[in-house]
């Protein structure tokens, strides 16, 4: 498949190299595992070795113990699996109108959401707190929930758009002669078309609110039990000394769940950036 | 009766004519169709986008600060009291200075790493290839706190691999400005780079590969081939990873945030970003804090329009 046809020598060398960088690569994540599993004593050692020969789970269960982190990582799942759903129709319905209609404003509100992906989000969380004082949703998961769907919209729609746009208009003439109703062919036809497009915009739009460590800072400030991941994971920093083992074992759990959906999505994801990109 | 049903319905009366979009068709729908659509999304982004981007500015040029929030005093207008603040004090500049160098170094590292490793990616066979993929993938995965987190540990001074890998003893990385700065700039080229690595590599698989293959076989270096070649086919897509790259970098948060501390020690390492959070939140100069997002939303807002500058003059419709 290589377009170029180079001498071998100069190809086996290429490779090496990209074997060598992929285990740099991939080295902090082993590294984080390794570390979780490693018992006390290996941690806190002054000749840290690459490898353990008593791996033990003390670090995950000084996690869960110490820490409610099984309703913390709940916590994050729920506000992660509410943004996904939630923000995936309304950008799918949103990049239907954008692509299949021609009406005033179009290109406007085109801008308007390629202009809204830029905005800092960090910065809109002093009257986002505000905002969600007044509403009386701080210590809720609805003040984590509501802006992230906010923030992904604009990326998902742009990003959809190229999706629509590939299924071909003919396809809706079709369906108007066989007498469907543009309800049923929205959700019936258009949305099982588009689907893959979709998994590849959730990709983002789970990662950026599984990740969201300010918000969850700045607006569960008293009742812990509405925390999620990140903030627990912070307790495990102190200021004399850092619990390394509890921080990496808290890692591995937070990481572990985007590793398992992107590696599920991957091919989905690399096609669709390309054709996202390219569009 | 029968004659205006008649009347109002020609195409009753003259089958072969062109059949008018029933229900409303991709063209000739109803005019409110598409608002419908666009109706749960832009009262979502109305109302936690758009609106507090206006609170945003309004705060800036209010006094608000603890005392205004727990109704203690009232709010007063103070114009561009808070600007002026801002722009007479040193620590702005500083601050703005360092995000935009930091940002600079790493956009341009991000886009150096990703498009070598990209075009190394073309010159391999499918299992080192796959190798790649798969760590990038793992890399840009990771949450930026957990990447974070494990960044520092291995450049721990007591505990880490890396300073006993370089014999560097008990280094503090994290203790120099400059050092802290690389540290934070190799976990951010790290889970950035393979959005870049992965999408200038899909662009380059979409290059007819008998123009490589003839830039090849005139005997063009790879340097050469990438330079004269590659790029200019590439810059559409090249125009826009930049693009995320400098928005990304601009607004880094966590990863100040977590490895230095809340922005290293008296603020040496701060951005704009964790700056205006300190500001707002640790110090409760709520005012202060808005006026340093607007300034963000400003730059990020120019940079935007370069950007739609740009995708008009490769033609792009939208």
């Amino acid at each position: 498949m290589t377009p170029l046809r180079i001498r071998r020598p100069g190809r086996l060398a290429a490779e090496a190299v990209t074997l060598l960088v992929a285990a740099a690569v991939a080295f902090p994540l082993y590294w984080m595992v390794l570390s979780a599993f490693k018992p006390a004593g290996e941690i806190q050692s002054t000749d840290p070795r690459p490898w353990t020969l008593s791996p033990s789970l003390d670090s995950f269960r000084r996690v869960f113990e110490q820490q409610e982190f099984g309703r913390y990582f709940l916590n994050s799942l729920i506000v992660a699996g509410t943004v996904v759903l939630a923000s995936a129709l309304i950008a799918f319905l949103a990049a239907t109108a954008v692509t299949r209609f021609r009406f005033k404003f179009r290109t406007t509100l085109l801008i308007m959401f390629l202009v809204a992906q830029m905005v800092p989000v960090e910065a809109l969380t002093i009257p986002l707190f505000f905002l969600m004082r007044d509403a009386g949703q701080l210590n809720t998961l609805g003040s984590l929930i509501l802006p992230h769907i906010a923030f992904s919209l604009p990326f998902a729609i742009w990003m959809l758009r190229g999706f629509v746009k590939a299924v071909p208009e003919a396809l809706e003439e079709q369906a108007q002669v066989d007498g469907a109703s543009r309800t049923r062919f929205l959700w019936q036809i258009l949305f099982p078309l588009v689907f893959p497009g979709l998994v590849a915009t959730s990709v983002f739009s789970f990662i950026s609110t599984w990740n969201d460590f300010l918000f969850a800072k700045s607006f569960i400030i008293s009742d812990t039990s509405q925390s999620t991941l990140p903030m627990a994971l912070l307790v495990f920093f102190k200021p004399d000394e850092n619990d390394w083992g509890g921080i990496m074992a808290g890692s591995t759990v937070m990481t572990v769940p985007v590793l398992v959906f992107f590696v599920l999505v991957q091919r989905r994801l690399v096609s669709g950036l390309g054709g996202a990109v390219k569009d | 009766m029968t004659t205006q049903l008649i009347e109002k319905r020609p195409d009753a009366t003259a089958p072969p004519a062109p059949r008018p979009p029933r229900r409303g068709g991709p063209r000739g729908h109803r005019p409110w169709t598409p608002w419908l659509y666009l109706l749960p999304a832009l009262v979502v982004l109305g109302g936690l986008l758009v609106y507090p981007v206006y609170q945003l500015g309004l705060i800036s040029f209010l006094e608000y600060t603890q005392a205004q929030v727990s109704g203690g005093e009232p709010t007063s207008f103070k114009g561009f009291g808070n600007y002026t603040t801002l722009f007479a004090d040193p620590q702005f500049w500083q601050v703005l200075l360092a995000t935009v160098l930091f940002a600079a170094a790493c956009v341009v590292t991000t886009l150096a790493v990703g498009c070598a490793l990209a075009v190394l990616l073309t010159r391999v066979r499918a299992l080192p290839r796959f190798a790649l993929m798969v760590a990038a993938l793992g890399a840009w995965a990771t949450p930026a706190i957990t990447g974070s987190t494990v960044w520092v540990f291995l450049f721990d001074a007591d505990f880490g691999p890396v300073n006993k890998l370089l014999g560097l003893g008990d280094f503090s990385w994290t203790y120099g400005k400059y050092s802290a700065f690389a540290l934070v700039l190799f976990e951010v080229v790290w889970c950035s780079f393979p959005f870049v690595m992965v999408t200038v590599y899909a662009g380059i698989k979409a290059i007819p590969s008998e123009v490589l293959e003839a830039a090849a076989l005139d005997g063009a270096s790879q340097w050469r081939i990438w330079r004269s070649v590659m790029a200019p086919m590439l810059r559409p897509i090249l125009v826009v990873v930049t693009i995320q790259s400098i928005i990304w970098d601009f607004k880094l948060f966590t990863q100040i945030y977590v490895m230095t501390n809340g922005g290293g020690i008296a603020g040496q390492n701060l951005v704009l970003n964790v700056y205006a959070y300190q500001k707002a939140f640790a110090s409760s100069q709520y005012s202060l804090g808005s006026a340093i997002g607007v300034v963000m939303l400003l730059i990020l807002l120019a940079v935007t329009l370069i950007y739609l500058r740009l995708l008009r003059r490769q033609g792009e419709e939208l």
